[in-house]
């Protein structure tokens, strides 16, 4: 699950990290009290962000085309025009697409004057299986391209789970970022803070995109002036806190409706749609109907002991994309009995009034009594005799 | 032999008076597996029954290891008690601990895998199918299944199977036993991005294994122990290796129902594990059709 920036910034906050201050804002009337408090407490400068969950806001352009989800203001009175212009509105960014995504709420917060900007991330390192920051001088910048561009501006600190981050971990990362004096203290704290809240939230990445030296009266201070957070699914039912920041807005209604049946479904923009259990089969599905020139309209996992529900409802979900040209079912039933299965596609496409044409490649336990229910079921189905065979019909009857 | 269980391990199995570890404590009994007791806290003292074989339960681990030399555990509790399983099964001294769960939190596995560090007992998954080393008998019977695999797409045979996926475990061994090829061991070392056993680790023990003559190693987007076990494979290997990896058409950035299924940062695709595979000389799949063809053709 992804949080929005604005929750990612409470999060850290909480944990103590410094982050300029602001308000998220659904209403112009919450826009106005958020500019006033800015402008009202001595700030010269303020900045308008538009919270949707994907990358490059900045750069975005409204449907209307308005241009930019991130603006700077330098009054009460334009934060509250450019808001206007921006809530309610659809934002595309290069991450978003082309139907690009309502944005619902904008974080108003103080602009900072920015001396300099590093990267700071705590995620999980795969191969060793340990903790990981990442962080480097070269911030504001695309973290992937520095790091195939310039790997040795990438600094690395592993963090022993048995202890957790030592205070040393922290001073060996803000040492190698340049930081001296107060600064380095400041950046020490900040540091620890970001590592604590990775682990106390079950964060699978915190990522600060700039980490800034400001401005801050007379000197200077560190500070976190965008913020990133996924949490760890697998870990959401001991933050139920966490749970409640979840935003539907931004997640696909298809996908929603699918996890209310514990299907693992993600929506994909081709034309044969796909029924698999057991998501490595799912995955290597969609593989074999890409290799034989068809593309796939769903990754479907109903999972390992599919009901007659999950199959219905699977069903009907795959059914609901208009892009949908041909159905793929390809099981592998294990355990499962595949004539359990073969009367659970029969009533599911009885009761959809399928037109669309049906493949479906059944093997496993009792898998001659599944065929037969599909072949004497009345229902017009395909039927594949290898995995092979079955997507070179579904890839056919989707072109017809 | 073959390689981690033989048919004649004993195994214990962590969560036996649930429904899903019940199921499949039964399915191992009928498969003729030796599953000499059960665990769930707070049953000690009840028994199992199941086609007339009564395996006895027993609140920890420790104690159903010394009283009937259980060596093996098979993890079925659910994950949030599942990490606690684990370490009670390393606490006891168990050679094996293999861990069926899905959805154990990464920081939780994370903490097991630290924490299983200089220990002796190897574990295999989370969120994995587990073991089986087929038997002699009708479909494979009287072979050590521990898990959720279908037993009788098995044969007993000289091809080792390794897997991070489930279904295709079962799809690669169903074209072997098809094709009238046997299989030593398969092992499914799970979907998660933090687990106890790798594709490298399998790989080296498959090659010093009299019984394994080739391998089919079968991979999935995501992390880097496909090209870690490929570039071993390059240097060590001695046996044929074929390999399918799952997920060339996943788009990047979203997880494919296994919680370590995703491409990040342009890290972990498809493309990059098969040419790994080809550099290694490791015979790919073009498709999950082709597993058990491709490596026949290198014999």
């Amino acid at each position: 699950m992804n949080l929005h920036e604005f929750q990612a910034k409470q999060l850290l906050k909480r944990h103590g990290v410094a982050v300029p201050a602001g308000q998220p804002c659904t209403s112009s009337a919450e826009v106005a009290d958020a500019a006033q408090a800015i402008f009202g407490t001595g700030h010269g400068l303020a900045v308008v962000k538009a919270q949707i969950h994907a990358g490059g806001r900045g750069k975005g352009v409204f449907k209307d085309g308005f241009k930019g989800g991130v603006r700077l203001a330098k009054s009460a009175d334009e934060v509250c025009t450019l808001a206007g212009s921006m809530l309610g509105n659809v934002l595309v960014t290069k991450q978003t697409g082309a139907e690009g995504r309502r944005v619902n709420t904008l974080l108003v917060a103080a602009a900072e004057t920015i001396r300099k900007e590093y990267y700071l991330a705590v995620l999980l390192d795969r191969a060793c299986g340990r903790p990981l920051i990442m962080a480097s001088t070269e911030g504001g910048m695309d973290i992937e391209e520095v790091a195939s561009r310039t790997p040795e501006k990438i600094i690395r600190e592993h963090i022993d789970p048995a202890v957790g981050l030592q205070p040393y971990n922290a001073r060996n990362v803000a040492s190698a970022l340049g930081f001296k004096g107060e600064l380095f203290s400041q950046a020490c704290k900040l540091i620890a803070a970001v590592y604590r809240t990775w682990w106390e939230c079950d964060c699978t990445l915190v990522e600060i995109n700039p980490l800034c030296v400001v401005q801050s009266g007379d000197g200077e201070a560190v500070m976190a002036v965008d913020a990133k957070i996924s949490l760890d699914d697998n870990a959401l039912f001991r933050h139920a806190d966490l749970l409640a920041m979840r935003d539907l807005n931004e997640e696909s209604p298809l996908e929603i409706e699918a996890s209310r049946f514990n299907l693992n479904y993600i929506k994909l923009d081709g034309s044969i749609a796909c029924l698999v259990n057991g998501a490595g089969l799912a995955m290597a599905t969609m593989d074999i109907i890409q290799h034989y020139g068809g593309s796939p309209a769903n990754f479907l996992d109903v999972g390992g002991g599919a009901s007659k529900e999950q199959v219905s409802a699977a069903f009907k979900i795959i059914l609901s994309d208009p892009h949908v040209k041909a159905i793929f079912v390809n099981i592998f039933g294990g355990i499962m009995d595949c004539n359990v299965i073969a009367t659970g596609i029969v009533a599911a496409v009885k009761e959809t009034g399928l037109k669309l044409p049906l493949v479906v490649r059944l093997e496993g336990n009792n898998v001659t009594a599944g065929r037969q229910t599909l072949a004497e079921s009345g229902v017009s189905i395909i039927a594949g005799d290898s995995m092979a065979d079955a997507a070179q019909k579904a890839v056919r009857a989707a072109l017809t | 032999m073959s390689i981690l269980v033989q048919p004649d391990s004993k195994v214990l199995v962590q969560g036996i008076t649930g429904s899903f570890g019940g199921r499949h404590a039964q399915l191992s009994l009928d498969y003729g597996t030796q599953i000499v007791a059960g665990v769930t806290p707070g049953t000690g003292g009840q028994i199992f029954e199941h086609a007339g074989r009564r395996v006895p339960v027993f609140d920890t681990v420790a104690q159903a290891a010394q009283e009937t030399g259980a060596s093996v555990s098979a993890v079925f509790v659910p994950p949030a008690f599942a990490a606690d399983a684990i370490l009670e099964g390393v606490g006891a001294g168990l050679e094996l601990v293999v861990a069926i769960t899905e959805g154990i939190p990464v920081n939780d596995m994370v903490r097991v895998r630290r924490a299983m560090e200089g220990k002796k007992t190897r574990l295999i998954g989370p969120n994995c199918p587990g073991i089986v080393t087929p038997g002699e008998g009708k479909d494979s019977h009287g072979g050590c299944r521990i898990g959720i695999a279908p037993g009788y797409i098995h044969k007993r045979g000289g091809i080792g199977v390794v897997s991070r996926s489930g279904t295709l475990t079962y799809e690669a061994v169903w074209q072997l036993t098809t094709r009238g090829v046997g299989q030593s061991t398969c092992v499914g070392i799970g979907g998660d991005p933090v687990n106890g056993t790798s594709h490298l680790d399998v790989i080296k023990l498959f090659m010093a294994d009299p019984e394994t003559k080739a391998i089919i190693m079968i991979g999935e987007i995501g992390g880097s122990a496909e090209e870690e076990a490929a570039a071993w494979i390059a240097r060590h290997g001695t046996k044929p290796v074929a390999g399918f990896i799952a997920g060339a058409t996943a788009p990047p950035g979203r997880r494919m129902g296994h919680a370590g299924a995703i491409v990040s940062g342009g890290k972990g695709t498809a493309e990059a594990k098969m040419a790994a595979f080809r550099e290694a000389g490791i015979g790919v799949a073009a498709t999950p059709s082709e597993m058990a063809d491709t490596l026949l053709k290198m014999l």
